[in-house]
């Protein structure tokens, strides 16, 4: 195991978790402001993906892919908060959770509707395939350093607007007093179709920077919903911070788990068993993190005391 | 009364030669990551259906989307209260061992169009369980034979660990006669390999042999030639059949994979099939089509000589295979699995098309290894 697989596998786990905290981030915006368990969110993840295709197949350019993305997946918050989640931030959790499930089965077969069942073609833009030669002779593709650039930057947006801006001092209010702030003359249900359409667009961006190294089929948002939830279970309900650290942690260990756990056992048993035992085991380290974690701070890494 | 009597035995007579019909079953993956494969096997079966104008066949069609649990719920739902005599259609091996057991336990005959797990193949082998398109291990076992022939020393190998995925290191291992330089399992449904490129930019191979169907196969793809690994591939077809080819694009240009079917082989039955595919759908067949599209044509020539009912009859009718198949001449051995010849096939650029072209044979009349551990 040399020093340069070590390093590109660190970088490897730092792009899928700044990937992650792009869908995270809107998943803990949204259940922080307005107390809502969005299961949708994978189906966000997923427009955002069909729509940059769907745009790039007609236009030949990424950039307007990613626009297209942004534009489609903050479009399809919005309208679902309109007509259907704005109906729920007075039920409990329950309700929520089979209401936004069943968005997402209206999803996935309106998107198989539309585009069909084969998975569509996203393709690198050409300045940023290949890879290139870090020093130290790490050769990295340039792509996924470009997405580990892209997640800081958009993460710094972020954190710019919630702490920087008079919409992020909104933002913060709801998130604390959500009465208090409509008496004080603030449009509260604007506001929250904003906060869910800026989740959506995270999450869609995510989709469409992912959807250009893997498939952009039906049904790819689900699995990432479910680690985009370990991290915010990690980083704490609502925190932004939290789901950064989270995400980084939840990237960082499913992807050096699967590498250096097999060679782990390697030690100790011979190569086959070492093999799955520790494949196993990876598959499981990111729970394994969550519940210790979950012991060590109830709350998550920067939850509010309940 | 008599009368009345006599009315209700008239009726069930009716309704008997009426339930003459011959009900089929059809459990497939339509929804979820694995859809395209299951909707190439269901279109590839109706198009059989369609041009064999019968009307004594009623297919039921059920989605499994692609989960074990919901799978082993449809089947016991078609045998138990539908009463089908034959069902089919399953993709995914870890759903094949769900349901196929305690169908044939059941007295249904199942016909694999696509799973062929090497536990069904050898000791669990059952008289009434047929596989039209392989045996798991087969296209991997021609993928390692072509790696020697390409003069390959030293692969990197990866398949999901899942029953299927264990087939098919086994199979590349059984006839590959270099080193590996690295042996992995992924995740099922897994979408980011960087970790395992990584490692195999590490290892010092001189070759990868991955086998990863569906959507894996499009994600490794489009990340392996980013990472500018730059090392010859080679693998089953299951990660260039036409469904996922074009989602692929050029990175898959060049890659040679072993397959049983290719729309390339010369017979007439193929051309045909090819063509009204073609005009049936509006897109290219791939091989999962061509396998759907044999077990109708396979069930339909045993019903033509025997019923269901009858098990023995029906048995040795499947056995015969006497149908025109797409690969041309198709038997059965002993277990019920295809003795056939498997060929290499390059992905080149037709058009706007990306799809195969067969470059030569990778194994010939090329039986499975699980045979002679079966005793029916």
């Amino acid at each position: 195991m040399s020093l340069i697989l070590i390093i590109e596998q660190v970088l490897n786990g730092l792009q899928s978790g700044v990937m992650l905290f792009l869908m995270a981030a809107g998943l803990t915006l949204i259940f922080g402001v307005m107390g809502l368990i969005n299961l949708a969110h994978g189906s966000l993840y997923m427009i955002g993906a069909f729509a940059a295709a769907a745009v790039a197949g007609f236009t030949g350019s990424f950039a307007l892919a990613l626009v297209g993305a942004l534009a489609a997946a903050a479009a399809a918050g919005a309208i679902i908060e309109i007509t259907v989640i704005r109906r729920l931030y007075a039920s409990d959790h329950l309700d929520q959770v089979l209401a936004t499930f069943a968005l997402i089965l209206i999803f996935s077969e309106g998107t198989r509707w539309v585009f069909g069942s084969f998975p569509l073609f996203l393709e690198i833009p050409p300045y940023l395939a290949g890879p290139v030669t870090l020093p130290g002779g790490i050769a990295y593709p340039k792509y996924r350093l470009a997405l580990i650039v892209a997640g800081l930057a958009v993460g710094a947006l972020l954190w710019f607007l919630i702490e920087r801006t008079r919409m992020g001092i909104r933002i913060r209010a709801g998130e604390n007093d959500r009465e208090m702030i409509a008496a004080l003359g603030v449009d509260i249900s604007r506001l929250y179709t904003l906060v869910f359409a800026l989740g959506a667009a995270l999450a869609g961006l995510a989709g469409a920077l992912v959807g250009a190294i893997q498939s952009v089929q039906v049904g790819m948002g689900e699995p990432v919903l479910i680690l985009a939830f370990v991290v915010i279970v990690i980083g704490g309900i609502g925190s932004l911070k939290g789901a950064f650290l989270g995400a980084l942690l939840v990237g960082l260990t499913d992807t050096l788990g699967g590498i250096f756990l097999p060679e782990l056992f390697k030690l100790f048993t011979d190569p086959a068993t070492a093999q799955s035992a520790g494949a196993s085991l990876a598959s499981m380290s990111i729970y394994i993190l969550m519940s210790l974690v979950l012991i060590w701070r109830p709350t998550g890494l920067f939850g509010a005391p309940a | 009364m008599k009368k009345l009597l006599l009315a209700t035995a008239a009726m069930a007579l009716g309704a008997t030669t009426a339930m003459a019909e011959v009900k089929v079953g059809m459990i497939t993956t339509l929804s979820g990551g694995g859809a395209g494969l299951g909707i190439d096997v269901r279109d590839g079966f109706l198009l059989a259906l369609k041009q064999s104008g019968r009307d004594d066949v009623e297919l039921i069609i059920e989605d499994d989307q692609r989960k074990p649990d919901v799978a082993v719920q449809l089947s016991d739902k078609m045998i138990q209260s539908e009463r089908v005599d034959v069902m089919t259609g399953i993709i995914w091996s870890n759903l094949a061992m769900a349901v196929v057991p305690s169908a044939t336990a059941q007295g249904v005959f199942y016909l694999s169009p696509n799973a062929g797990p090497s536990q069904l193949a050898g000791a669990g082998c059952s008289p009434l369980y047929f596989n039209v398109a392989w045996q798991n291990d087969n296209l991997h076992e021609a993928a390692g034979a072509y790696a020697n022939e390409a003069g390959y020393k030293s692969s990197f190998i990866l398949a999901p660990n899942y029953p299927a995925g264990k087939d098919a290191l086994t199979g590349y291992k059984r006839t590959f006669g270099g080193d590996l330089a690295g042996e992995l399992y992924t995740e099922l449904g897994q979408t980011d390999y960087a970790a395992e490129i990584a490692q195999i930019r590490a290892s010092g191979a001189d070759s990868v042999f991955f086998f990863l169907p569906g959507g894996m196969g499009i994600s490794f793809l489009k990340q392996y030639a980013d990472s500018g690994v730059g090392l010859p591939v080679v693998g089953p077809a299951f990660s260039f059949d036409q469904g996922i080819l074009q989602a692929v694009g050029e990175a898959a240009v060049g890659v040679v994979n072993t397959s049983q079917w290719s729309k390339d082989i010369d017979n007439p039955t193929n051309a045909a099939f090819v063509e009204s595919f073609e005009a049936e759908y509006g897109r290219l067949p791939s091989l999962y089509a061509s396998q759907g599209f044999d077990t109708a044509n396979l069930l339909f020539s045993a019903l033509d000589k025997a019923a269901p009912s009858d098990k023995a009859a029906f048995q040795a009718a499947l056995e015969a295979a006497d149908f025109d198949s797409t690969r041309g001449a198709f038997r059965f051995g002993p277990n019920h699995h295809p003795i056939q010849t498997i060929y290499a096939r390059e992905v080149i650029r037709e058009g706007d098309v990306y799809t195969n072209r067969i470059i030569g044979t990778a194994l010939e009349d090329h039986a499975d290894a699980y045979a002679s551990e079966c005793k029916m």
